[in-house]
């Protein structure tokens, strides 16, 4: 979904890219058991309730810097919170 | 192979039809959308791939592994807590934040949108930006906000212009022409602040929905808004959804990039939106509820491939309740929502729906 709405890639050509950016297969990102395991350990966000684990805008940090694409929300957040190493505003 | 094939009409009502009606109903559907679109049928083998989805003995059917695709949606939080009409929803008493994250979370949905179809009104706008604010703290999907140019509010009695519907049938076209220039400079004006003040609380994506409602002008009117939010707020993504498979010529002589907006079918309105910047496209096309749903579907797919195959972006056909196949009733029926969705990713090589 992020990357087609960052970079307009088709679902193949997104689906591989992810793939690769999380080191699975691009059929291993539809495998729901798998990928808990893999969202956990790579705090990216788990859809059931995991205490302690990141989800929501930690996991959106996580999520940028693994795929390497921009999240409005996560640079607007990093502005307020004055977490931009070149000291953005 | 059953001797009777269960089916739906277009209005969602079962009906047995026998294996040589559903293929001459698939014929039929390829045909019409061929012929209206000036694109080409579906072969052979996909007609028959498509009667194989249609006469499947389970009741709901799916892709393969490895096949899934993402969903984006209009309006998630509406469909929890309010009577949507024709289009369902839930009722249940939970604010708009809350919806979208049991929509994330128990739903398993790909995007999460917040906004109201048609919305680019000032009211409450400050309460609306501080929902978006506090709710991608805790979202990790995708954030969507959905609107759209929704002309008819600009004219009279909504509005303060002139109804184009009230100046043809009195013979001032030039008029009617006139009030929708006029009116869309305005709309595209709103759509655009409405935009740039969502992308400043980090909206992933502004979803354009129903776009063409009111015609060709509302069309380009979304256009034009797209092409000034992309030099404004790059950083902002934008889905447009349309509201049918043929733009009306309300305006009919608009045009965008040199093209005549009336009359365009989704693979030359797909090519608009990429020319303006989309980045998502939804394609519609219409339902005949008083035929059947093979027929239907047939017709729906015919165009959804062609406008994959020509496009450069990803499509995620719109598959609400009356458009693409999936029946014209309250509460669809599962066996022709899974079919609609098979057809479109197999056939119609969607990249999400």
């Amino acid at each position: 979904m992020r990357m087609q709405l960052s970079r307009r890639m088709r679902l193949p050509e997104a689906k591989k890219y992810v793939a690769e950016k999380l080191k699975v297969t691009p059929a291993d990102l539809s495998d729901e058991v798998k990928m808990r395991d893999i969202r956990a350990d790579l705090g990216i966000g788990t859809i059931s309730s995991l205490v302690g684990g990141a989800n929501g805008m930690a996991a959106k940090f996580k999520i940028a810097e693994l795929l390497g694409i921009e999240i409005s929300s996560v640079n607007k957040f990093k502005q307020k919170a004055g977490l931009f190493a070149d000291g953005r505003k | 192979m059953q001797e009777e094939i269960l089916t739906r009409m277009g209005d969602g009502q079962q009906v047995k039809m026998s294996a040589i009606q559903v293929k001459e109903d698939i014929t039929a559907g390829t045909k019409d959308a061929a012929d209206r679109g000036k694109i080409p049928e579906l072969t052979s083998a996909e007609q028959e791939h498509l009667f194989e989805i249609v006469a499947d003995e389970d009741r709901i059917v799916g892709v393969r592994s490895g096949e899934e695709v993402v969903l984006t949606d209009d309006v998630s939080y509406i469909r929890m807590n309010q009577d949507e009409g024709a289009s369902g929803g839930l009722g249940i008493p939970m604010s708009p934040p809350i919806s979208v994250l049991v929509h994330e979370r128990a739903f398993a949905q790909d995007s999460a949108v917040l906004g109201a179809t048609g919305f680019t009104g000032k009211h409450n706008l400050n309460q609306k930006l501080q929902e978006v604010e506090t709710t991608h703290l805790l979202l990790t999907v995708p954030m969507l906000y959905v609107s759209g140019p929704n002309l008819l509010a600009y004219y009279k009695p909504l509005g303060p212009y002139d109804n184009p519907s009230d100046l043809f049938p009195q013979g001032k076209i030039k008029e009617a022409r006139e009030s929708q220039e006029e009116a869309a400079v305005v709309s595209t004006d709103d759509l655009v602040w409405l935009g740039k003040k969502m992308a400043s609380v980090g909206v992933d994506c502004l979803n354009l929905d129903t776009v063409a409602a009111a015609g060709d002008t509302d069309f380009y009117v979304a256009l034009k808004a797209v092409q000034r939010l992309k030099e404004e707020v790059p950083e902002m993504s934008i889905e447009m959804g349309m509201a049918a498979e043929f733009v009306m010529g309300m305006h009919g002589q608009i045009t965008f990039n040199g093209q005549r907006l009336a009359g365009m079918y989704p693979h030359e309105q797909l090519k608009m939106a990429e020319a303006a910047g989309v980045d998502i496209f939804g394609p519609v096309v219409n339902n005949n509820s008083t035929k059947s749903f093979p027929w239907n579907i047939s017709k729906v797919v015919t165009f959804v491939k062609h406008t994959s195959e020509v496009s450069n972006i990803p499509i995620h056909p719109n598959v609400g309740v009356g458009v693409c196949g999936v029946p014209l009733c309250p509460v669809p029926p599962i066996d022709s929502v899974t079919r609609v969705a098979k057809t479109l990713v197999q056939i119609g090589k969607a990249d999400g729906l």
